[in-house]
């Protein structure tokens, strides 16, 4: 057994593009749900909007990589809107029907052979990276030690990621201990009590409904400025796996999105590295093909459990009750 | 009462609005770039208008010894279209992504007048569609390239009108959005009863193909005996998820939102053991692809004749059971007012747990007849059929069974028809966005009561 290797891959999840790409989206869905306690069920598709915007705006229409990101998350401000109108006057769980609908139907627009021209349908699109990696100010060399050894381009990657999930901390932070975000947990915790203090409760679920949703679009960017963008890591697993990340770290927090983040993927590394490897070696009595997909079948198990017993998370407090309803 | 009223008068104003921006959009999303795709002029070589990849079909379109140029021929197939005109010396090529089965079509009002392709001289693994004169079933040999020769002759032109292609897919419509009802008039009644909206459902269906596909092909017993296994695993796996699991979570008082996440939980944790049961290959229950029969313009084999039979059977018991027993009316009660159902001596459990089973059993036997139809068992399968599920039963306003019934329905044959319409990989799509359409007209779903909007 190369507890080495296995212990220099788990760790190199601590830093991670798709460490941080998961936190970014963890905390919007932190905004949607555990700040106004909206049922978003459709991350994936904020996070394919921003991914998808990016990469087209690069590619079939040359404008500068900063450009395409801005591109990315307009889209993103733009489904919101577009899922919002008609689903936030209604009951919570419709919301969670519409949403987790329309990221299918945005996956199928990007997977179907109609548009290739543009997304390259089921195969994707790669090979966007040259004006943001123009942009790096690192010279070229390695950089770090240890697990957290990069070229230059990882860092750049992993530093960008981090400037903005600090970003996205930051103006989530603010926007919470601001009137504006008591307003929103006043909508969580009680949305009639907010009407009749004369809050337009509409506007402001659609507010937040857009500002997480772009945070959602930043962790897609994330997600796909290391290799490329594929249609078929936006389905309904990956919205799925981030909800266990929320709600691991903590729904109504500000820091629980990004520990949620770290702690799953370190897990899911460990595991993916470990049990096959016990498998391998006889101690499992499994083929290692099911001992990798072992670990997804704990992730299921684990949402269930954390739900039941610890529905505030690790960094939650139990007063802030995020399932009011 | 007043500020209600003025919501919906003020929404009605955005759903006008609305709608004819998403109507916009569908028409510049779906219609446009269908028109920019179909080829004017010969490429100057052939292929030369498409993306080239590793395979291809290509050949030349001669009658009488001589090229015939600027014949339209299109492929498709798994998803992918394309189309070509055949150069001066009436040659042909159309690239395609993978090496697999395609449907070659000639548009013969660009053929000279009066000809067809001559059925008697058509090249090695090629087979007429049957009941067209134009399309051709193709299949690769042993390399990544097949030359496909087709001879002209005199003949009379038959093609398969639009109303035919349209009886067909309705038929077909008809048939999935039958086995989706039973799938999602469970779903609804565990809706109504309980308040979950149970995103394992996928997953009861996966099992119950999973296990008649264990019995029947794996373990090599008789089909039915893998049918009743699949049935009665259904109704098991409803009552230990009742009993284990959603029962005691209602006694600690979970709310709805709570109880909807650990299904979320359940339905990723079935869906990996399943995975990790029959690992990640499609396989085939026995007798998977039958001959079909001709009916006129309809197009059906035997199992399609009795997965029909059989789900309107069973929707028939389901609907006796609804509204002819007591435990029936019983559980409408409960599905109407939970309370007032238990304040007057309903055993409120008792009728969850057979809800329950009840909602296991239909969704493996829909399972079993999905697998038919799609045809294959996978172990995600049931994660596709979900979304529809919640579609029917959002479509029919949420909890009740008929109405789940009709948007079953409506769904199955919107999936189907569409491809007329829209291209194939897209027809799940389109589902979806007329279940988003009717929520912006009518939120309470079509069977549904205003308050249950809340």
């Amino acid at each position: 057994m190369d507890w080495g290797a296995i212990l220099g891959n788990t760790l190199s999840y601590l830093l991670s593009p798709v460490t941080i790409a998961y936190a970014l989206a963890a905390t919007g869905l932190a905004v949607h749900f555990g700040f106004a306690g909206l049922l978003n069920f459709g991350m994936a598709g904020f996070m394919a909007l921003g991914g998808y915007g990016y990469a087209i705006s690069v590619l079939s229409f040359n404008l500068p990589w900063w450009m395409g990101m801005i591109v990315g998350l307009l889209l993103a401000a733009l489904f919101a809107v577009l899922l919002g109108v008609p689903t936030l006057r209604l009951r919570a769980d419709y919301l969670a029907i519409v949403t987790i609908a329309a990221a299918e139907i945005i996956r199928l627009l990007f997977t179907t052979q109609v548009f290739d021209e543009w997304t390259n349908s089921a195969d994707g699109l790669g090979n966007y990276h040259g004006g943001f990696r123009d942009a790096n100010p690192f010279p070229d060399g390695e950089y770090g030690f240890g697990p957290w050894t990069f070229n230059q381009d990882g860092l750049w990657v992993r530093v960008f990621g981090l400037f903005l999930l600090a970003l996205a901390i930051f103006v989530v932070w603010s926007l919470m201990r601001s009137p504006w975000g008591r307003v929103l947990k006043g909508i969580r915790e009680d949305e009639d009590a907010v009407r009749a203090l004369g809050k337009n409760v509409f506007a402001y679920k659609m507010q937040a409904l857009v500002v997480g949703g772009m945070i959602g679009a930043m962790g897609g960017i994330v997600y796909v400025l290391p290799s490329a963008v594929v249609p078929s890591s936006y389905t309904t697993s990956l919205t799925f796996f981030l909800w266990t990340i929320l709600l691991l770290g903590g729904a109504s927090t500000i820091f629980g999105p990004s520990l949620g983040a770290v702690l799953f993927w370190m897990v899911m590394a460990l595991l993916g590295n470990l049990l096959p490897q016990l498998a391998a070696e006889g101690i499992l009595p499994m083929s290692d093909i099911q001992a990798g997909t072992l670990r997804y079948i704990l992730v299921g198990v684990s949402l269930m459990l954390l739900v039941i017993f610890r529905p505030q998370g690790i960094l939650g407090d139990k007063r802030e009750m995020t399932f009011v309803k | 009462m007043s500020p209600t009223t003025t919501t919906q008068r003020r929404s009605t104003g955005w759903v006008g609005v609305l709608v004819g921006l998403f109507l916009a959009a569908a028409m510049v999303l779906l219609v446009a770039p269908t028109g920019a795709h179909a080829a004017s002029t010969a490429p100057d070589t052939p292929g030369a208008d498409q993306e080239e990849t590793d395979y291809y079909f290509g050949g030349v379109i001669t009658f009488d010894d001589e090229a015939v140029p600027d014949v339209t021929i299109g492929i498709e197939g798994g998803g992918f279209e394309a189309e070509t005109i055949t150069g001066a010396d009436g040659r042909w090529r159309l690239y395609v992504p993978e090496k697999d089965t395609y449907t070659l079509v000639i548009d013969e009002s660009t053929l000279p007048e009066g000809v067809i392709v001559d059925p008697e001289l058509l090249p090695d693994g090629m087979v007429p569609v049957s009941g067209a004169t134009a399309s051709f079933e193709v299949e690769f040999g042993l390399t990544g390239s097949k030359i496909v020769n087709l001879f002209l002759g005199e003949g009379v032109r038959q093609t398969t009108s639009f109303i035919d292609q349209l009886a067909s897919r309705l038929v077909n419509g008809l048939n999935f959005g039958l086995l989706l009802a039973l799938a999602a008039m469970g779903a609804a009644l565990i809706f109504g009863t309980t308040g979950l909206s149970n995103f394992a459902h996928g997953e009861m269906v996966t099992w119950g193909a999973l296990v008649a596909m264990v019995v029947s092909t794996m373990w090599q017993l008789p089909l039915w005996v893998g049918l009743i296994s699949a049935v009665l695993a259904g109704a098991a796996l409803g009552l230990a998820s009742d009993a284990a699991l959603w029962r005691p979570l209602r006694r600690r008082g979970l709310g709805v939102v709570q109880l909807m996440i650990v299904s979320i939980g359940l339905s990723l944790a079935l869906r990996y053991t399943f995975q990790y049961l029959i690992g990640g290959s499609t396989r085939q229950l026995p007798g998977a692809s039958p001959t079909p029969i001709q009916f006129g313009p309809i197009t059906l084999s035997y199992i399609d004749l009795i997965s029909m039979g059989v789900s309107i059977v069973v929707i028939i018991a389901v609907a006796y059971f609804l509204l002819g027993t007591r435990i029936g009316k019983a559980t409408r009660a409960i599905s109407d007012n939970p309370q007032l159902a238990a304040a007057s001596g309903i055993n409120v459990d008792r009728v969850v747990r057979i809800v329950w089973i009840l909602a296991g059993t239909l969704a493996a036997l829909s399972g079993v007849l999905w697998a038919y139809f799609r045809p294959g068992v996978r172990w995600d399968m049931g994660t596709q059929m979900l979304l529809l599920i919640f579609a029917a039963i959002t479509l029919g306003g949420l909890g009740t069974a008929f109405g789940a019934l009709l948007g079953a329905l409506i769904v199955g044959i919107v999936v189907e028809t569409s491809t007329l319409w829209i291209p194939s990989d897209l027809k799940y799509a389109g589902a979806l966005v007329v279940l988003i359409l009717i929520l912006l007209v009518r939120p309470q779903g079509l069977l549904g009561r205003k308050e249950r909007l809340g």
